[in-house]
């Protein structure tokens, strides 16, 4: 019996269980019972935190600046000083690239100062007309990959220009085009560092883990105490949230590069130097790509948030359209997001893929085509603009810059597509919708919160310890304990039981859709771009339609969840399935399998590992999701996390909330990865 | 030795600028929040700078955080510090310095909850706007996820912690009423748009002015503001908001950096109308902000140039 018992995981878990179950029945729930909450021991935490932020920027080696403003001498500490100077940089740098695309003085000031500005007022940099951005965008496309990405750029330019989305496409565009390449090289550097040396990955992994879990919310007041408000500290919050995945695909790269590759390398006499970037990256391709292709997409999908904390752009203006309601003109801007996204995405990808050409003997014209050609359509649209002066002699000159919110608009239409699912939907959906709350959500939620921490911790380290033993079980408890011992321990049951909710939703739709698409070849290629629309589409958008329809209640909030956690469910499933070899298939075919024993036989059974990996994401996805749903109104962890925005406390409080957060995810995480090593060990894969 | 060098340096720069006083060219940072009338008035204050000549600078920020923004420098002024949702920003950021007070508005604010005035008209709740009224309308109140009671529709909880809820108990309503808070303005908005369609009563937090004056609204009569009522300055808590001020803040170096554009932006002052009018422009006729604001300048020039002409 014992020995049954010690060999039957499934034995263990049942037992596992009843003992929670037990537990809770005995445990009395009172607040001075230690075995149903813990003393909230580190609520000092978050103080202390804001105590070192405090000293740290405000008194921490004060040097003597004068201020030419109000020509005093005023005590300035150092490390602000500091962090102000990189805030500076790039702020410079997305000035910069603004100023060319849109016009404007900054440039100059920075070379000049403002008095000379306003002095002459020739020194302005004048925009570029959209049809010159346009035209070298496309250009540039077609170089790069021939007529399909042309046309792709041609027909995102034009949207842009056609809806009056030009210039805060273009703020979007200039800011994203500093933190884009900044995460990138950033990315990399570290991932070289983390490759080379096991200490540097070893340190960087927990980091990684944790900015990878963190909501970008929880971040964003200190980024904003460290470096001010404006395009810059947008630009730094979105760095960090695109810096991860390009570190850890490096790494990973470099890894699973041959270990003959970099014999041959080290055996034709490369330098260090060469090695790196002559063999080892190039040979790491595959991964690295990925990982710019993740980089673009973080990107702008922080577009919107990083409006909270001062980026201008599409960003603050769909919020701002959505704070009225606009849910016709805020998708608009969200397409336009979304194709900047996918335009970005595949231009560098033609970029990275591009074969160097090393025809020797050019002719001038053919060394400097590429000049040449972006110069004559710079001096063509120029013309065009100039002579969409005598054009558009009252209006504005539609042919240089089409001013914001003067293009034409669909919002009419699409008001009209949302009143007529409200008025066909909206009193089938409020049957359900109380259903769902009163007989699901609500029940679920006070079995949440009716759980003692002693059950808590026994089910959590009781699991870690069927999955991956002593040590899963320790860890995952070492999370748990953090949380438990903040004074937000009933809030994240109630983040606990909304991820869980989205995630097992998420997670039944995302295998479902995925493994259905994932049989032909061209659903496959549909779904893997419905994915990347997704995740890039601002979440926001969705929200004010779902709350008019399910009102300021959690049925919203998770049905934002839901859309957004499926996305990658379906697409690890789609990967997944498709990563099982043709040959089997075959195999299968002459065994006389049909297609559903096909599927619960062969294709899951296989696929189960990276599916697993999916289902990781979905639940990262879901708890960025469930803060963001504060948005509509919660009473979980994002509530505070987004008060934090405006607390006197914010840096310590938002951070210790982030990390709460991100310690859900983690365990989650830990338990799955453990789990997938091991099926995959057994599969022999 | 330094600091004699220092004072030197100081006074010596300070003559001429005081002979001078005039603007710096640099510019003035003005925040833009996600409400339209604030937008709006951000370029019309923007407009009425650039008349006289500074140069001007939008930003856009959160409306809590923006005081934090001020103190540091990274934002110039602040032209709408509503009482009871910024008021504690406003003076938290002021105690720890470098946020000065640039007078008040004409406009007299009140946030309060509220019901659209079409729920009055229709009587759904007989006896409102007394508050009394609401003692014997729960059901019509109540949702899904209330539990039976009736449901009052607060802002997020950034903007006043607990008051309502407190309230709720003082006033004995604790039985009928739950509060729920929504997680921004845009949910209220949601939900006010959610109501009218369906025709259900729904009871929000919502202030005045503000573009759904135009709509109707009609706020609940608590029993009346006095000081000290409210549970963090010792009372019980069971009275309705206090009329409260619209007030400017501004970085403590504006005045000396932008001597005449701080004169002139002390003296700002816009009433309930003009807000209206403002945000009217961009919510009944969709203009865009810098529109509205273009507008606005060219009808009502009355209105602003005495706050830009000198000798006051």
């Amino acid at each position: 019996m014992v020995e049954l018992f010690v060999k039957d995981k499934r034995l263990q878990l049942l037992g596992l269980i009843i003992i929670f179950f037990i537990l809770c029945s005995i445990i009395t729930p009172s607040e001075q019972n230690i075995l149903w909450r813990f003393p909230a021991l580190i609520a000092q935490l978050p103080i202390l935190i804001n105590e070192f932020v405090d000293y740290l920027m405000f008194e921490f080696m004060p040097i003597e600046i004068f201020d030419p403003e109000i020509e005093e001498y005023e005590e300035k500490p150092l490390f602000k000083e500091i962090t102000r100077a990189i805030a500076r940089g790039i702020l410079f740098s997305i000035d910069l690239i603004r100023e060319i695309l849109l016009g404007g003085v900054k440039t100059i000031v920075t070379f000049t100062s403002w008095d000379f500005v306003s002095e002459n007022k020739w020194a302005y940099w004048p925009a570029l007309p959209w049809t010159v951005v346009s035209g070298i965008a496309i250009f540039i496309g077609y170089t790069l990959k021939g007529s399909s990405l042309a046309i792709l750029v041609c027909f995102s330019s034009v949207y842009i220009a056609v809806f009056g989305q030009w210039e805060p496409a273009m703020e979007t565009l200039s800011f994203v085009l500093i933190a884009a390449p900044i995460s990138f090289l950033l990315g990399l550097g570290l991932g070289v560092l983390g490759y080379k040396n096991k200490n540097v990955e070893i340190a960087l992994n927990p980091i990684l883990n944790i900015a990878q879990t963190m909501p970008h919310f929880s971040y964003l007041v200190p980024v904003m105490v460290f470096f001010g408000v404006g395009d810059h500290a947008g630009a730094i919050a979105t760095i960090i949230f695109a810096t991860p995945p390009m570190v850890r695909l490096t790494i990973l790269g470099l890894k699973n590069v041959p270990i003959e590759i970099s014999e041959a390398g080290m055996m034709s006499g490369c330098s260090n130097f060469q090695l790196l970037f002559r063999v080892l990256i190039p040979s790491a391709r595959r991964d690295i790509l990925i990982g710019i292709n993740q980089v673009i997409m973080q990107c702008l999908a922080m577009a919107v948030i990083a409006s909270f904390i001062g980026a201008k752009g599409l960003g603050f203006n769909l919020l701002l359209a959505l704070n009225q309601l606009r849910i016709g003109q805020a998708l608009e801007l969200g397409i336009c997001i979304v194709l900047i996204a996918v335009s970005l995405d595949k231009l560098s990808l033609a970029w990275a893929n591009k074969q160097k050409n090393y025809f020797a003997n050019k002719s001038f014209f053919h060394r400097h085509k590429y000049i040449l050609i972006i110069i004559f359509i710079l001096i063509l649209g120029s013309i065009v603009a100039y002579l969409g002066n005598f054009i558009f002699r009252d209006t504005y000159n539609y042919l240089y810059l089409i001013p914001h919110n003067k293009g034409i608009t669909t919002e009419n239409f699409w008001q009209a597509g949302v009143d007529w699912i409200w008025d066909t939907f909206f009193f089938k959906l409020k049957v359900f919708n109380e259903f769902l709350i009163i007989s699901v959500l609500m029940p679920m939620k006070q079995a949440y919160l009716s759980m003692p921490i002693v059950a808590t911790f026994v089910l959590v380290m009781g699991v870690g310890y069927i999955v991956g033993g002593i040590k899963s079980a320790l860890i995952v408890g070492g999370f748990l304990l953090f949380i438990a011992l903040t004074e937000w321990y009933d809030r994240a049951l109630i983040t606990a039981y909304m991820t869980t909710f989205g995630v097992i939703v998420s997670a039944i739709i995302g295998i479902t859709v995925g493994s259905l698409c994932a049989q032909h070849q061209l659903s496959t290629k549909i779904i893997l771009l419905v994915c990347d629309t997704f995740q890039t589409f601002p979440s926001f958008i969705y929200l004010i339609p779902v709350i008019m329809l399910f009102g300021v209640t959690d049925t919203s909030v998770l049905i934002a969840v839901i859309v957004y956690a499926t996305i990658p469910a379906t697409r690890y499933t789609v990967e997944g399935i498709r990563s099982v070899p043709e040959s089997l298939h075959d195999a299968a075919l002459m065994s006389g399998v049909n297609r559903i024993q096909r599927w619960l036989k062969i294709d899951l059974p296989l696929a189960f590992p990276h599916m697993m990996l999916g289902v990781n994401q979905t639940v990262v996805f879901a708890l960025f999701m469930v803060i963001i749903g504060a948005m509509i109104g919660t009473d979980d962890l994002g509530q505070y996390i987004l008060k934090a925005l405006s607390d006197k406390n914010g840096t310590g409080n938002g951070l210790v909330l982030g990390l709460c957060v991100a310690f859900i995810g983690l365990a989650v995480d830990h338990l799955i990865r453990t789990w997938a090593a091991e099926r995959k060990k057994i599969l022999g894969l | 030795m330094k600091k004699l060098i220092s004072i030197l340096f100081a006074g010596l720069l300070a003559l001429p600028a005081s002979v001078m006083a005039e603007d710096s060219s640099k510019p003035i940072v003005i925040p833009t929040h996600n409400w339209s009338s604030q937008v709006v008035m951000a370029y019309v204050i923007g407009g009425i700078f650039e008349s006289m000549g500074n140069n001007v600078e939008y930003v856009p920020a959160d409306s809590q955080a923006v005081y934090e923004a001020i103190r540091n420098g990274d934002v110039t002024i602040s032209h709408e510090v509503w009482q009871s949702s910024f008021g504690k920003s406003f003076y938290n950021a002021m105690a720890k310095g470098g946020v000065i007070d640039a007078g008040t508005h004409a406009a007299m604010t009140l946030e309060e909850m509220g019901v659209p005035t079409w729920v009055i008209e229709k009587d759904l709740c007989p006896g409102l706007p007394n508050w009394e009224a609401l003692k014997n309308c729960k059901e019509v109140f109540a949702t899904p996820d209330s539990g039976g009671k009736g449901r009052w529709l607060e802002g997020p909880q950034s903007w006043h912690g607990d008051l309502m809820p407190v309230r709720v108990e003082a006033l004995g309503l604790g039985d009928d009423y739950v509060v729920k808070f929504a997680g921004g303005a845009d949910a209220l908005w949601a939900d006010l748009a959610a109501a009218k369609k369906e025709g259900r009563g729904t009871i929000i937090f919502n202030w005045t002015p503000n573009f759904t004056d135009a709509e109707g609204f009609t706020f609940i009569d608590f029993p009346e503001y006095t000081d000290g009522c409210r549970k963090a300055d010792g009372g019980d808590g069971s009275c309705g908001s206090p009329k409260g001020w619209l007030k400017k803040a501004a970085n403590y170096k504006f005045p000396k950096t932008h001597p005449a554009a701080y004169t002139a932006f002390s003296r700002m002052s816009f009433t309930t109308q003009d807000i209206g009018q403002m945000a009217a422009l961009v919510d009944i006729d969709k203009m865009s902000h810098e529109d509205a604001a273009k507008s606005w300048l060219a009808d009502h020039e009355d209105v602003w140039k005495p706050f830009t002409e000198a000798g006051m």
